[in-house]
């Protein structure tokens, strides 16, 4: 009998060697990434490693959408501008450019002696191969819409006009054309932004699948990909053909893909990783209340916030909204519960963007809302009274602030709740659904109070202004003002700084007062680095930017 | 013999079948669609690109035909949400690592179980059956995600030669392999306890001994044989549990398996694989009860088939 028990388990063990022996290919490569474990630098190469924390869904440029993606590609691509190692936007493929005195026309000349890595000269007609490959409706590019500021390029993607109506044209090899649909004061720093990234026209004519696999992957920035483990490891060499080489410290960056931001933080302390971004939480409270120089709090370009329905009686109501905004703690919120360094929200827009002055453009407009207890009770209840409603027929209307299901949305949620039963004496409910679910109920408008977000593109106010014009496809409130359209459509209209900035000013702060939508913080990215790292830059558009990290002793 | 199987066989496909058509209603009856991101939305006329890109546009009816006919010659599809991989090489790149993974942990589990579980009912109510119990107790109640940060938090980290998370050579296997055993481990002792104590009271067992059998022998050959039978009728649904890989695990530790695309697939609604993985799971279990069945057959003769009787 045992015989047998024992045929059973030795058939398992043999199943276990065989399939030991399939996933055996990978071991070398674990050999390989062993010998930069603790400590490092065995091999004398100055190697950057740190965790990428999830799989990229394609290293495309046209089809990259997000920053799982865009972190590695903005190493291994270039656009025409480039952030350079102080964090200032500089001409990258292009060696100088010239617009046009109507804003409209941009004339980009390339360095010369920019090659891909596979040799190839990069060219003029690269750039236009590549903005129209990521317009084509086929190509289904997620991210199509940052190029819609050429002229016809909206129509192309929504398939209304063909490849040629779209503005962009190689006059030569070194030479590209661009004219937009309208003056945009932020068209340099899009060309830096990967959707915008060139590709190699014969590379990937020759062969769709380019991207798929390092032995076929050709790009023009200051690293290659060498390797790409699924699910596993990414790593990245410099290439030694990059026209700026002598400003890449490093000989290589090595991404994990590890999803556990716990395991990651531990790989971190225990030395395996040289800077780790997505930083538990609790993590980033313990380093800051230690006041721990590994630990970088980075400004981001994002905005915490509630969507308030218009369409619900008594939301419609301007004063009803501000009651509620005026009556969060947003101080507390960010001390006590979000604990990652976040900033009070004064506005939609959030520091780090700069006005016609140089000033910080958050700054010079002010604090648009403030906590104020007693404003927020005396608004709340008249705006209830011009409804027609008192605080009990609001309570009995069963309202709910609905989430997606997240410990830390919970948590905000949780603390706003009770901040508006203490300060305005209602009740509102919590109701936590998944994500696609949110988006879904948002968009048929079965809401009262919704949880919102949003990161911005580029560094510019319009980012976010943008959002809540009447045409815009992001704007799930529906905020419907022709005073807001026409000051937004002013600032569209101009490249003159004066003209845009003095719009954008006047239009948030028309926004906050009719409140479509309850800012509650500003995003913050908080990072670690270890001491002897240097060179790592914060962009606030950007992650922390890697390509000019040194390592040092 | 050979009719039972073939009538599994029949009887697997039309299994299959009815997987693949409540997944199909089920997956596209929630609200949502492959592109969404929490992050950012995506324009209504960008969303109809992708919708035409994935065939999504289609009718319903129209996709489940082509689903049909493209999972009958073993094709999954594209990922709809990795660019980089079709399903087919999704699976083929994830199973081998989970598999080995699971394989690992079960002969943990397979060894240790019932060795716990026998010595438990051998010394009922002393010592060694409260520790062996104590030990499945927590086995059985310790969550994986517990378990599995307190090794990387107090083994992983304190010793230089265990890797805290990854893949690659047997040591990241290590801490992994143990942390998904614990609970069959835990489980099988307990069910080895109580049939070894069930078994222990029969007739037969006290004859063995009455003519005289030495007590080991008549552990090992009447006792445990007997008692292992409802562990080897486990199985087959333990085996296939483990091999497909455990999403927790699988996170925490960093280990680029399958386990993780049951659950990631179904939250970001890409289809083709969330079918794939659904369709492959239903393959591995059926075929690992069926397995079982025969090495049931093997090891209890009273329970063969083809001799009804004896």
């Amino acid at each position: 009998m045992s015989k047998r028990l024992l045929v059973l388990i030795s058939v398992l063990l043999a199943l276990a060697i065989l399939f030991t022996g399939c996933s055996s290919p990978s071991t070398d490569e674990g050999d390989k990434n062993s010998n930069g474990t603790p400590g490092g630098q065995t091999t004398g190469k100055k190697i950057l490693r740190t965790n990428n924390s999830s799989e990229p869904g394609s290293l495309d440029p046209a089809l990259a959408q997000g920053t799982h993606e865009s972190w590695i590609l903005e190493n291994v691509f270039e656009g025409l501008m480039t952030f350079d190692e102080n964090g200032n936007l500089v001409e990258g493929m292009a060696e100088s450019y010239e617009v046009s005195d109507d804003g409209l026309t941009y004339t980009f000349k390339l360095r010369d002696g920019i090659k891909w890595t596979n040799g190839d000269p990069v060219t003029a007609h690269d750039f236009e191969y590549s903005w129209k490959r990521a317009l084509a409706p086929e190509t289904a590019a997620n991210y199509a819409s940052i190029l819609y500021y050429i002229k016809g390029a909206e129509d192309y993607n929504t398939g209304k006009a063909s490849a040629d109506d779209v503005a962009v044209k190689a006059l030569d090899d070194k030479t590209l054309e661009v004219t937009l649909e309208a003056p945009t004061a932020y068209f340099l720093e899009l060309t830096a932004f990967y959707t915008y990234f060139p590709v190699n026209k014969n590379v990937a004519e020759s062969n769709p699948d380019w991207a798929k696999d390092p032995s076929t992957y050709v790009s023009n920035g200051p690293f290659k990909l060498v390797e790409w483990k699924h699910n596993d490891q990414v790593i990245l060499e410099k290439n030694p053909d990059y026209y700026n080489a002598d400003k890449i410290k490093l000989d290589g960056i090595d991404l994990d893909i590890l999803e556990d931001q716990n395991t990651a933080w531990q790989k971190y302390q225990g030395g395996e990783y040289d800077l780790l971004v997505d930083v538990p939480t609790s993590v980033v409270n313990e380093l800051k209340t230690k006041n721990d120089p590994q630990l970088q709090i980075g400004l981001q370009v994002g905005t915490y916030y509630y969507n308030v329905n218009p369409k619900v009686k008594p939301f419609n109501n301007a004063k009803v909204r501000k009651g509620l905004a005026l009556a969060l703690d947003r101080e507390t919120i960010v001390e006590k519960i979000t604990m990652g360094g976040q900033i009070p929200a004064t506005g939609v827009v959030p520091p780090g963007m700069k006005d016609e002055n140089g000033n910080d453009f958050r700054e010079s407009v002010g604090d648009l809302i403030k906590y104020d207890p007693a404003e927020a009770k005396k608004l709340f209840e008249e705006g209830l009274a011009e409804e027609g409603m008192t605080v009990e027929d609001f309570n009995k209307q069963g309202f709910v602030l609905l989430y997606n299901t997240s410990e830390s949305h919970k948590k905000i949620a949780q603390a706003a709740q009770e901040m508006w039963r203490t300060t305005l004496g209602i009740e509102i409910g919590l109701e936590n659904v998944e994500f696609q679910v949110k988006l879904n109920r948002e968009q048929s408008g079965d809401y009262q109070i919704s949880r919102a977000g949003w990161i911005g593109d580029f560094m510019d106010p319009m980012t976010f202004l943008d959002l809540w014009w009447s045409d815009s496809a992001f704007n799930d409130v529906k905020y419907n003002n022709p005073e807001y359209d026409a000051l937004i459509r002013q600032a569209k209209s101009t490249n003159d700084q004066n003209v845009r900035m003095k719009a954008m000013k006047e239009a948030e702060k028309m926004l906050m007062k009719d409140m479509p939508v309850i800012p509650v913080y500003f995003y913050t990215q908080p990072y670690t680095v270890k001491p002897n790292v240097t060179g790592i830059i914060k962009v606030p558009v950007r992650y922390p930017i890697i390509t000019y990290a040194d390592i040092t002793g | 013999m050979a009719k039972y199987i073939l009538k599994r066989f029949a009887l697997g496909i039309v299994t299959i079948w009815a997987v693949i058509t409540i997944t199909f209603i089920l997956m596209h009856s929630v609200p949502g669609n492959p592109f969404a991101t929490e992050s950012r939305k995506i324009p209504p006329n960008i969303m109809e690109n992708l919708m035409k890109k994935y065939g999504l546009d289609k009718p319903k009816s129209e996709q489940y035909i082509m689903y049909l006919k493209n999972i009958a010659k073993f094709d999954f599809g594209e990922s709809m949400k990795s660019d980089s991989e079709t399903v087919n090489q999704i699976i083929a790149r994830g199973f081998p690592v989970s598999a080995r993974l699971g394989l690992q942990s079960i002969l943990i589990a397979l060894i240790f179980g019932p060795a716990l579980g026998a010595i438990a009912a051998l010394y009922q109510n002393k010592i060694p059956d409260y520790v062996a119990m104590i030990i499945s107790i927590i086995g059985v109640s310790v969550p994986s995600f517990v378990l599995g940060s307190f090794l990387i938090q107090f083994v992983a980290t304190k010793v230089e030669w265990i890797p805290i998370g990854g893949w690659g050579e047997f040591r990241h296997t290590l801490l992994p392999s143990f942390a998904l055993a614990v609970m069959p481990l835990a489980r099988f002792s307990r069910l080895m306890r109580s049939s070894m104590l069930e078994i222990l009271g029969q007739d037969y067992i006290k004859t063995a001994k009455s003519k005289g059998i030495s007590k080991f022998a008549v552990i090992m050959k009447h006792a445990v044989r007997n008692a292992i039978l409802p562990i080897v009728s486990i199985l087959g649904t333990t085996v296939s549990d483990l091999v497909v890989g455990s999403f927790v695990i699988e996170k925490i530790f960093g280990i680029p398996g399958l386990g993780q695309f049951f659950t990631t697939s179904v939250f970001n609604r890409d289809y083709t694989l969330i079918m794939g993985v659904t369709v492959f799971y239903a393959l591995v279990l059926i075929s690992a009860m069926l397995l079982v069945d025969i090495a049931y057959m093997l090891i209890d003769p009273r329970i063969r088939l083809t001799k009804e009787g004896h």
